[in-house]
């Protein structure tokens, strides 16, 4: 919720700056004072955020040994892949990596289809109790999870879900979030457009469908990339009802009930999961982020 | 659907929905044509209404329920009245974790918006390269928790870890910061504050984009000096941010727990155990589900807190739009 908060104000962010404020603004002669301490502080603070993940990816690739020798190395001494061969040949890895990606297309693709049929609804259909009903789904956003955990814990058990993956996946599709990004989206579009539709003999679902959802692509994109990133890193509820099923386990609950006890002292071995668990996300951000913004720009969500 | 005829229902809903707005007002010769919209409308409300219902609106209900019972996950419950609350009342350990995550909160919400503000005034102005350090300080924004939790634990490990290799290396003993509790407080903080420093930053860029350069030149013409600039003009407009990432914050450090339990595990004894961290030692742990009704006790409490900050912020809000 907060990632995608934070994304939607991005795209005033970034898409504006370069535009608002020409460069001659900044002559070079007034650089003077204070740009190169300006200079030196922004890179120093890119440094500090990035050391961390320069770290991991040197631990990965460095053997135990080294790792654990007195004296510290910037950069690796010796290279190896053992890191990632020992864990993945003694755990299930490939299937937890599975297992996370269905799990995260099924919940994105529930969310997004649920969320934009429901800001659609709020956004051009009048029905009794509207505001009130918004005002509920808006406070649900405020249920911490683990209030209900233990709840919904015995309710998988009764509804039979308990013991397969589909006990993560329709919990963790009870959102709300996105049915206000996409309700900020739909009442954009003209009225007009869908009465011309309806003239033409459509109904609402094919107006929806074959008329407004393709002027919709960039929400599309953000609900999907928003929902994506957010599922695939999800950690407390599947934690609780993976716990103990080995062969359901997601990436983040993988390391945290196996890799972490097994490897406590090789943390190289963790590093390299660690690595393989955070790289599809941060490969998705870095080709996405323009797209991302700009979708979000133009869907003037704030 | 069968509102092929119906402009005046079909009026564009630019008013806030929450507010209310003028729909009262009704039309009485719209109103078969509202049955059918509201069906209509219905149809595309059920799938999420139903997951939404099930999975979050019955579970708090049944959450309110399970806190007034004994609970393992074996044999039947037993009632017990509001005991889960008292022992709750009684329970020291209640009132460490939750001392733990006021701390947690105190120092990861201010510190980061303080960071993420002077981030963002930095890169706002013209700088060579600044989308590159902005993509970078974002990119932790897309780690899980867990990730940041392992690192995290990786790089202050009290023997290998590379602050101690650091310190060494410039002669200086580490501390302890996996066995001394204020000094794992202090690793749980600097990681939390590395991974959500984008967020806050990014937050007062978007913020700063409505900071008119006009105001600013005109104070520049008056002779303010840049502090006082940003002091008296630029802070005083970004309000709507600060009270954004002020709420957003403190909600999200109140429920932490994936960066914890990765990182700590609530240790070393409870003295990083936040309340939600609390919550799962409780009613889970490593052997299974155990107090599941004291838990949901737990579970019902932060649920009042993070309403209560919630309401707080709405009403907040409210005097906030009143005034200006």
């Amino acid at each position: 919720m907060t990632v995608a908060v934070g994304a939607g104000v991005l795209a005033d962010a970034e898409v504006q700056p370069d535009s608002v404020q020409p460069r001659p603004r900044y002559p070079r002669q007034k650089r003077g004072r204070f740009f190169w301490l300006r200079m030196v502080v922004a890179v120093v603070a890119t440094v500090i955020v990035l050391f961390p993940l320069y770290w991991m990816v040197v631990t990965a690739l460095s053997p135990q040994s080294d790792m654990y020798a007195p004296g510290l190395h910037l950069w690796p001494q010796h290279f190896t892949w053992d890191n990632f061969v020992t864990p993945i040949e003694r755990f299930p890895v490939g299937r937890w990596f599975l297992n996370s990606t269905v799990i995260t297309v099924a919940v994105t693709a529930i969310t997004v289809v649920c969320n934009l049929l429901a800001g659609y609804a709020f956004a051009k259909f009048r029905f009794p109790g509207r505001s009130a009903l918004f005002l509920v789904l808006l406070s649900t956003m405020m249920i911490p999870v683990q209030a209900i955990i233990v709840s919904q814990f015995r309710l998988s058990i009764t509804l039979g879900l308990f013991g397969n993956i589909w006990a993560v996946i329709f919990p963790e599709s009870a959102t709300v979030f996105g049915i206000f990004l996409a309700r900020q989206f739909f009442v954009s579009i003209p009225d007009e457009l869908l009465e011309a539709a309806r003239v033409d003999g459509a109904g609402q679902l094919r107006t929806f469908a074959q008329i407004v959802l393709p002027l919709c692509k960039p929400l599309i994109a953000v609900l999907t990339l928003l929902t994506v990133s957010y599922e695939f890193n999800a950690f407390g509820w599947p934690l609780v009802v993976l716990f103990g099923n080995e062969q359901l386990y997601t990436l983040p609950i993988g390391m945290v009930a196996d890799l972490q006890s097994e490897y406590a002292s090789d943390y190289p071995a963790i590093m390299a999961m660690n690595l393989l668990m955070i790289a599809p996300m941060v490969i998705l951000f870095l080709a996405f982020q323009r797209y991302f913004v700009q979708g979000l720009a133009r869907s003037g969500i704030k | 659907m069968t509102s092929a005829d119906t402009p005046v229902v079909l009026a564009p809903v630019t008013e806030d929905l929450v507010a209310g707005g003028p729909e009262r007002h009704r039309r009485p010769r719209a109103s078969s044509l509202a049955r059918a919209q509201a069906g209509t409308a219905g149809a595309f409300l059920l799938p999420n209404l139903v997951l939404v219902v099930i999975f979050l609106l019955i579970p708090i209900a049944m959450a309110v329920y399970y806190s007034f019972e004994k609970m393992g996950s074996l044999g039947t419950a037993q009632f017990l009245g509001v005991n889960n609350y008292l022992d709750l009342f009684r329970d020291s350990y209640f009132w460490q974790t939750l001392w733990n995550t006021l701390v947690f909160t105190v120092f990861t919400v201010p510190v980061g918006m303080a960071l993420g503000l002077a981030l963002a005034v930095l890169l706002n102005g013209v700088l060579p390269g600044r989308v590159v350090y902005r993509s970078i300080i974002f990119v932790p924004l897309v780690i899980s928790g867990v990730a940041t939790g392992v690192l995290g634990a990786w790089m202050f490990d009290q023997y290998n870890g590379f602050f101690n290799k650091l310190l060494a290396a410039i002669g200086i003993s580490g501390p302890q910061w996996q066995s001394s509790g204020p000094w794992a407080m202090t690793s749980l903080v600097i990681m939390t504050l590395w991974q959500r420093v984008g967020f806050d930053m990014l937050i007062y860029l978007a913020g700063l984009q409505g900071v008119d350069p006009q105001l600013l030149e005109a104070a520049t013409v008056d002779g303010a000096s840049p502090w006082q600039r940003f002091r008296r003009v630029t802070f005083p407009l970004l309000g709507p941010s600060t009270f954004f990432l002020l709420i957003m914050n403190i909600i999200y450090s109140f429920q932490v727990f994936d960066t914890v339990w990765a990182m700590t595990r609530g240790g070393p004894d409870y003295s990083t155990t936040t309340v939600v961290t609390y919550t799962f030692r409780e009613a889970f742990d490593e052997h299974g589900p155990q107090q599941l009704g004291y838990g949901a006790a737990i579970g019902v409490v932060i649920f009042l807190v993070t309403m209560a900050i919630t309401v707080l912020q709405w009403r907040l809000s409210r005097t906030r739009d009143q005034a200006s």
